[in-house]
């Protein structure tokens, strides 16, 4: 089993408005085709330490590697196209571009990353949009969907490049439960049939108990 | 690695949704542009208006016999005295002649110099007009009426009549408007002069001058060169003063030294006697471009405003690009790109405003007794204002954008998406 993602004595400290150690020494693997999820009360530090994991938080002591090679002290061009070409990221707040279409929210990490023609790029989105059940929405403006459609076009959107890792930070925060397992569903099957990395932050314990595996945090450390 | 299509596309989809604001900020920018092309058509065509009618009715070098004070006072010259201090009170001015001497060889001199277009004669006196008992003081210039019109656009002044009138007219005057005016003449009477020896003549108006300088007209008439000859009394040799044109504007200087030091002559160009011309066109440059730019840097606040309004709005739109791999510069071109959209729209239509402007205003009448030859507002049409126009604008727009997106670019995306 190869390792996707590998945090080493991550420790982190919030200066303001007190000194506060919000990470204490953690360690933890995610191998390649887990899909894990992560615990714990509000305000233990499972944010923070997402944004560190997925390159944008750059302010930590420790290591981190990303397919087994060390991103810590990459510049930020460097993790900017890490982020681009191996990292998609959900967030609880959907976070399209209001301005642009469904499809164009979508495509656009892919144009960002330059690597295929638009065809290939408006192609691929599409059949991201119809793994999600979305394809009919493609025209339609980012701002006039609902929520639960917003969520999965946000999700299409972090599959365009085909990252090593999904990681989300409460996805299914804002949803009422039939979009939730409606989302933890399309994670599931993402897992099971493309052998798709996840890592979820999730205050749901049904969602968490139906992963392979879930990380619990207390008081900014791993417990289990 | 910068994926261009990506960027520009951004941008215009934020400036296409805030149309309003996008259009209010290339208005400022049009304004300003506009405003510059058609102030520094309008302000460059007067200048040169002007240029051109002092270099084409003044002469380029000016000789005379300045009547003035021996700079060597003849006890200078008293061995006797060499080493005392000597004190000479009321010096008056040396005894010389207003006439210029062997002034016939001088000007086929000149006339042969391959610098001179023409070097022409005159004869400056003082002299009266008679009405019944009245006496006005005024001048009389002898002139070769055929080539002042060729070489000083001279036919620009007279108002009435014609110079070829007077060269075909021995006893023939050009009166002076002001002078014709007070006097109630007009073309075809006759006018007496009276020298300062007392002598009489009746002369024929064959035409009435008017510089357009009111002092001068009610003073100044004009009569052939043998005319004023006869007149004072003198020889066909007597000439007081001798215009000059050049080919060449800039060597009027060099040119005028070395007359006056070869003939002993004063000789005066042409930059000397109109110094204050040259003032006033700068003048009109520095007013033009410190208007220009004052209207450009309002239009670069506007842009300013705009872009610092939009990336506030946009802080969301900015982190989720950060977030999905965008670089903190991809950030920074994508409103600096709007910037300069802005410039270069509002500036390319502030050009399109300016031609259309200028276009007007150069058929707009404007006549004036000051500037016979002139029908219209003279505007200079130059590609050059358009290309200077549309940098300015680039540049402004660009400062302005600059500090904006610099903001964009340092927006830490985690900050963002913490706070919602
Ligand atoms: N920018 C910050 N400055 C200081 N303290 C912060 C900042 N962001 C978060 N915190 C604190 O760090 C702790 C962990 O926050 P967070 O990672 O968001 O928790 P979680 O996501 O587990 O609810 C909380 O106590 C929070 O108040
Ligand atoms: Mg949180």
């Amino acid at each position: 089993m190869s390792t996707v993602l590998e945090a080493k004595h991550i420790n982190k400290y919030f200066k303001k408005p007190v000194l506060f150690h919000v990470l204490k020494d953690i360690n933890f693997k995610i191998n390649k085709g887990e899909f894990t999820s992560i615990m714990g009360k509000s305000g233990c530090g499972k944010s923070t330490l997402l944004y560190i994991l997925s390159t944008m938080d750059t302010d930590y002591e420790g290591e981190l590697y990303l397919n087994n090679e060390l991103v810590t002290n990459n510049t930020r061009d460097q993790l900017s196209y890490i982020r681009n070409k191996h990292i998609g990221f959900v967030f609880q707040f959907h976070y399209l571009l209001s301005e642009f279409s469904v499809l164009e929210n979508v495509m656009l990490p892919a144009k960002k990353l330059g690597e295929k023609s638009f065809e290939e790029i408006e192609h691929d989105a599409m059949q991201k949009l119809s793994i999600l059940h979305i394809d009919h929405l493609a025209k339609k403006r980012a701002s006039r969907i609902s929520g639960g459609e917003k969520q999965r076009v946000a999700i299409a959107r972090a599959l365009i490049n085909n990252p090593s890792i999904i990681m989300g930070d409460e996805p299914t925060g804002n949803l009422d439960s039939h979009n939730s397992d409606n989302v933890f569903n399309i994670f599931k099957q993402l897992s099971d049939e493309q052998g798709l990395s996840l890592l979820i932050v999730t205050h749901d314990e049904d969602f968490a108990k139906r992963t392979n595996r879930i990380i619990t945090m207390e008081d900014g450390k791993i417990i289990s | 690695m910068t994926n261009w299509n990506v960027i520009l596309n951004i941008a215009k989809t934020h400036l296409l949704t805030k149309i309003k604001q996008t259009a209010t900020a290339a208005l400022g920018v049009t304004f300003g542009i506009g405003a510059y092309i058609t102030l520094v058509s309008f302000m460059t065509g007067l200048n040169s208006m002007l240029d051109d009618l002092i270099l084409n009715q003044t002469p380029h070098i000016h000789i005379y016999n300045e009547i003035e004070p021996s700079k060597k006072q003849p006890v200078a010259t008293y061995d006797a005295f060499k080493n005392s201090f000597n004190v000479v009170h009321s010096i008056k001015p040396k005894f010389s002649q207003k006439k210029i001497h062997n002034a016939l060889p001088i000007i086929n001199y000149l006339k042969k110099d391959e610098n001179v277009k023409g070097a022409i004669p005159q004869i400056k006196s003082s002299i009266f007009y008679i009405a019944g008992p009245i006496e006005l003081g005024g001048n009389l210039t002898g002139i070769q009426p055929l080539d002042e019109a060729k070489l000083f656009n001279f036919n620009d002044y007279v108002v009435e009549g014609s110079t070829q009138k007077l060269h075909n007219t021995e006893n023939g005057i050009l009166l002076g408007a002001g002078v014709a005016k007070k006097m109630s003449l007009t073309v075809g009477d006759r006018v007496q002069i009276s020298t300062i020896k007392g002598d009489i003549f009746p002369l024929k108006i064959v035409g009435i001058y008017q510089s357009g300088i009111a002092d001068i007209d009610a003073i100044q008439s004009f009569a052939n060169l043998k005319t004023v000859q006869r007149i004072l009394g003198e020889a066909e040799n007597y000439i007081t003063d001798i215009n000059v044109k050049l080919h060449n504007i800039d060597v009027a200087l060099p040119m005028a030294q070395q007359i006056e030091q070869q003939f002993n002559l004063t000789a005066i160009d042409i930059n000397t006697a109109n110094a204050q011309f040259e003032t006033g066109t700068t003048i009109r440059n520095l007013i033009t471009y410190a208007v220009s730019v004052t209207l450009l840097i309002v239009a670069g606040f506007g842009i300013y405003n705009i872009l610092n309004m939009l990336i506030y709005e946009k802080m969301n739109d900015i982190a989720i690009l950060k977030a999905t791999g965008f670089s903190g510069k991809d950030v920074q071109y994508i409103f600096m790109s709007q910037a300069i959209i802005i410039g270069l729209v509002g500036g390319l239509i502030g050009l399109l405003i300016g031609l259309i402007f200028t276009n007007i205003i150069n058929t707009i009448p404007f006549e004036t007794e000051a500037l016979p030859t002139v029908e219209t507002y003279p505007i200079n049409f130059n590609g050059w204002f358009y290309i200077i126009g549309i940098t300015f604008a680039m540049i402004s727009t660009f400062l302005a954008g600059y500090l904006p997106s610099k903001k964009a670019k340092k927006i830490d995306p985690v900050t963002i998406i913490r706070g919602q």
